[in-house]
């Protein structure tokens, strides 16, 4: 469905993400993880069309789609929710959603799109009446607004830079569930980020973790977890919890 | 006003020296946009202003010229801080288009308060500098003067800005405005220098452009819109930028208004200005993103 | 009963010119309404943000295209008007597309657009063969009264009508916008571009659309006024001091409401009145004088002008 090849970014003498090459199978959840400054936000950038890479190709449905505009690719079907949410405050909460529904959808009808943005609003669990704003949403909910402005753009691929670490474990859980619930119930295929990885691990089909721009393995949670490259990256604060992420994966 | 009508050479000579002084208008106002983050729309106000007081020191008190100059740098100076202690400092932290807004205010107060006091006449020091003949061209002194006054001033400017702890400071913040609670400057007394620097240059330009020019309430007019094209064009707070464009743009007007009338050289530096807008994109941009 | 007030208010204004004729009275209300016209076009886009000092370019092209194209190709108003109209939208396209699509936004924009009335006037000044220059311009009068052709009346009902419905369709479009997904979006924009064009909005087109919007909208006034006043100069209807009265007036009634415009008109020009009525000549320059002040002022205390905090406070209590 995805397919990127070379792709690399550089800003001014620091590459960020240097000949990164990967695919996305239709219908699996694959995770992207790799510590802080690894390059996956900017990853995600490149393929939303945000940012424009120096070189590399990004094939989405056998179309050449690097360098294209944000608008044009999400008309395409690739939705993304940004790691620190971006609310529009001046849109009350359901025109949030429902702004991302009418322009996210090749601006088809304000009536789908109203109809788009309370679907996505019931999924993720948020208020749907007229008079609720963003104003006043904490860190959960702000995520979880997120997420469904990028389902209300009915997403074929959707890149969610989660990063659940502002939620608490029950949070985290919850948001996990979400995420699987997306991905068998709307045949959504996901791309997820993450850095903090035991819940992740349980979740996806196939990890990916990126270090300095690079990739450096790739496969089945279990085999990833217990990668020894792997294991020196998260050597520091996470070693404990890549383990036991390995466990969970292999219970 | 028939300053362009001799040979092209001539013409772009004079194109030369008048980018002198318009690098030294869109300096001061690059400077301010620099360093606090806002646009003095009424800038070529303040000029208008340090024109009057010109023509009211030396035509009408007969002050000795240089005295006259030197006492209207500094009143423009303390123009340009008493505009941001009144008007900028108490919307530092509104939406900077009020702040752009609340100095469109100062021009209108400033040109009609220009029109009570003076009139609608126009006025000049009644000083005939010489007319230099070289090589078969007419270069007018005043001209030279203007040149070689306004590259001293951005020397001068330059040196207080490598030179000294505070001129240090100005650029750093210029540079990444992140940077001010980091290093423990006052940013209020920094804000207050650059004032006054931005006013005594639109001072001098003042004492510069009232040697060529007649003043009106409305002079301003006629060359703030050059001096904003100037520092969107050299992209506003990049000093090298803004002095290059300062020339490109003044050889524009002059070779324009050689063949055809002043006004039209605006016009095609506009014209210009859009075209490089699709040309050089990034030339416009370079501080940002 | 408040849901009624729009219809009666609405009646009340046509009712007026049949019932009360007095012609000075006449003549500053249709001057309100034209301007009031004006201003409502410029808070069309500037309400989201996209701060333009160029409308005084708009306008003046407005006015002079007309003009130009009924004094020398004998095209009638009504052909003339919307030709004007397309040049201002014309022009709206060169200037801002370059602008939006390199990002040149908030002060920048705000710079090239004042620079862009700044030339509009230069050019009226300096095709001063063609158009009086700065001595102003007059389109000719078509058989010495009024006539429907060359939409010149001598009477003032009929140009208050005219220029009554006008306003009515300005608010009108102004509510359009209010209504519509595009106000979304340039909401969304003035917050966030990149989050906007992540939500799937095309930035640069969506800002177009409103900026021609407004700009041939402001045109439309300057046709307006100059059909009714019968004469027009460089400094009335274009330039930089154009652009920024029709900015201060918003700011004073009001940005973010419909009726903001309007109410910034009938204070402005009210003040402007009486300034000149009660010192006459001497008022030259005063009158804006005061504006500055006043502009200043609001902008520091009152940012949201009067009819924006009087609504505030309403809904506050
Ligand atoms: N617009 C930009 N300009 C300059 N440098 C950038 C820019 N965006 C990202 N970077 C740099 O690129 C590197 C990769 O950043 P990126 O945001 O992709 O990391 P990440 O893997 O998402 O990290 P995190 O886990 O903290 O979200 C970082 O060093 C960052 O500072
Ligand atoms: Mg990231």
């Amino acid at each position: 469905m995805l397919k990127i090849a070379g792709l690399t970014k550089r800003f001014g003498g620091f590459t960020a993400v240097s000949n990164v090459s990967f695919e996305v199978e239709k219908g699996e959840i694959l995770g992207l993880i790799g510590p802080n400054g690894s390059g996956k936000s900017t990853i995600f950038n490149m393929v939303s069309g945000t940012l424009a890479p120096n070189s590399g190709s990004i094939q989405f449905d056998g179309r050449e789609i690097a360098g294209q505009p944000p608008h044009r690719i999400i008309n395409l079907g690739i939705g993304r929710t940004f790691q620190i949410p971006r609310p529009f405050r001046r849109l009350s909460l359901v025109e949030n959603v429902v702004l991302a529904g009418f322009y996210g959808q090749g601006r088809r009808s304000r009536r789908e799109a109203f109809e788009a943005a309370e679907r996505a609003l019931g999924l993720v669990g948020l208020p749907t009446d007229r008079g609720a704003t963003v104003e006043g949403l904490g860190a959960a909910a702000l995520k979880k607004l997120e997420l469904a402005k990028a389902l209300a753009t009915a997403p074929k691929l959707l890149l969610a830079d989660e990063s659940l670490s502002g939620l608490d474990e029950h949070e985290m859980d919850q948001a996990a569930d979400l995420l699987r619930r997306i991905c068998r119930d709307l045949d959504v295929t996901i791309v997820w980020v993450e850095h903090i990885m035991g819940v992740l691990m349980r979740v996806v089909d196939r990890v990916m973790v990126l270090d300095h721009g690079e990739k450096i393995a790739e496969g089945q949670p279990a085999a990833v977890a217990s990668d020894p490259r792997v294991i020196e990256v998260y050597l520091g604060t996470q070693a404990a919890a890549v383990r036991a992420a390995a466990g969970a994966a292999r219970a | 006003m028939a300053i362009f009508d001799i040979f092209l050479l001539e013409a772009l000579l004079n194109g030369v020296l008048l980018g002198g002084v318009l690098a030294l208008l869109s300096l001061g106002l690059n400077l301010i946009f620099g360093v606090i983050d806002v646009v003095w729309i009424c800038y070529a106000e303040l000029i208008m202003l340090g024109m009057y007081g010109m023509y009211f020191l030396y035509t009408v008190y007969h002050a000795p010229i240089v005295a006259a100059a030197a006492v209207c740098i500094v009143a423009v100076a303390i123009l340009g801080v008493l505009l941001h202690v009144l008007v900028i400092a108490p919307l530092l932290g509104a939406a900077p288009i009020n702040q752009l807004l609340a100095t469109g205010g100062v021009l209108f107060f400033l040109q009609s308060a220009a029109t009570v006091l003076f009139g609608v006449e126009f006025k000049n020091l009644g000083l005939r500098l010489p007319v230099l003949k070289a090589a078969g061209m007419f270069i007018s002194y005043s001209r030279l003067l203007a040149f070689v006054a306004a590259l001293v001033g951005m020397v001068l400017v330059y040196l207080f800005m490598t030179r000294t702890y505070t001129g240090t400071a100005i650029r750093a913040i210029a540079q990444d405005r992140q940077i001010i609670p980091l290093m423990g400057v006052n940013s209020r007394r920094i804000y207050l220098v650059t004032s006054a620097l931005g006013g005594g240059l639109a001072g001098l330009a003042a004492c510069l452009l009232v040697l060529q020019y007649d003043v009106h309430p409305f002079v301003g007019l006629s060359f703030g819109p050059i001096t904003f094209l100037i520092c969107v064009l050299g992209s506003l707070g990049n000093f090298v930028g803004g002095f290059v464009a300062a020339f490109v743009f003044a050889e524009i007007i002059a070779l324009g208004g050689l063949y055809l009338d002043l006004e039209w050289g605006y016009v095609f530096a506009f014209a210009f200005f859009i075209v490089m807008m699709f040309v050089r994109p990034e030339g416009l941009m370079a501080r940002r993103s | 009963m408040t849901r009624y007030l729009p219809w009666l208010g609405g009646l009340a204004l046509i009712g007026l010119p049949f019932v009360y004729t007095a012609p000075y009275p006449m003549h500053i209300l249709i001057i309100i309404l034209i301007w009031s016209f004006a201003y409502t076009s410029w808070s069309v886009m500037g309400r989201f943000g996209l701060v333009s000092l160029g409308h005084g370019g708009f306008m003046g092209i407005g006015a002079y295209a007309t003009a130009l194209a009924w004094n020398y190709w004998h095209i009638s108003p009504w052909i003339g008007a919307p030709m004007a109209l397309l040049a201002g939208a014309l022009l709206a396209v060169v200037v801002a597309y370059p602008c939006f699509r390199f990002r040149i936004i908030g002060h920048y924009f705000a710079l090239v657009t004042l620079a862009l009335s700044g030339i509009v006037l230069q050019v009226i000044t300096a095709t001063r063969d063609y158009t009086g220059g700065s001595l102003g311009y007059t389109p000719e009068r078509y058989q010495s009264g009024s006539s429907f052709y060359a939409l010149q009346f001598t009477g003032k009902t009929t140009w208050y009508l005219i220029a009554l419905g006008v306003w009515a369709a300005g608010l009108y479009v102004w509510h359009r916008v209010d209504r519509s997904m595009l106000r979304y979006a340039l909401e969304a924009i003035s917050e966030d571009e990149d989050g906007a064009a992540a939500a799937g909005v095309h930035v640069t087109l969506e800002k177009l659309k409103i900026t021609v919007l407004s700009a041939a909208m402001t045109a439309l006034a300057g046709a307006l006024y100059c059909q009714y006043q019968m004469f027009i100069s460089p400094d009335t209807v274009s330039g930089i001091a154009v652009s920024l009265q029709m900015v201060f007036a918003v700011v004073v009634g009001g940005i973010y409401v419909p009726l903001g415009p309007t109410v910034g008109a009938v204070i402005t020009i009210l003040l402007a009145e009486v300034l000149r009525v009660s010192f006459g000549t001497r008022a030259v320059g005063w009158d804006n004088l005061v504006y500055g002040i006043l502009l200043v002022i609001f902008i520091i205390f009152l940012p949201k002008g009067i009819l924006g905090s009087l609504l505030a406070l309403r809904r506050a209590s």
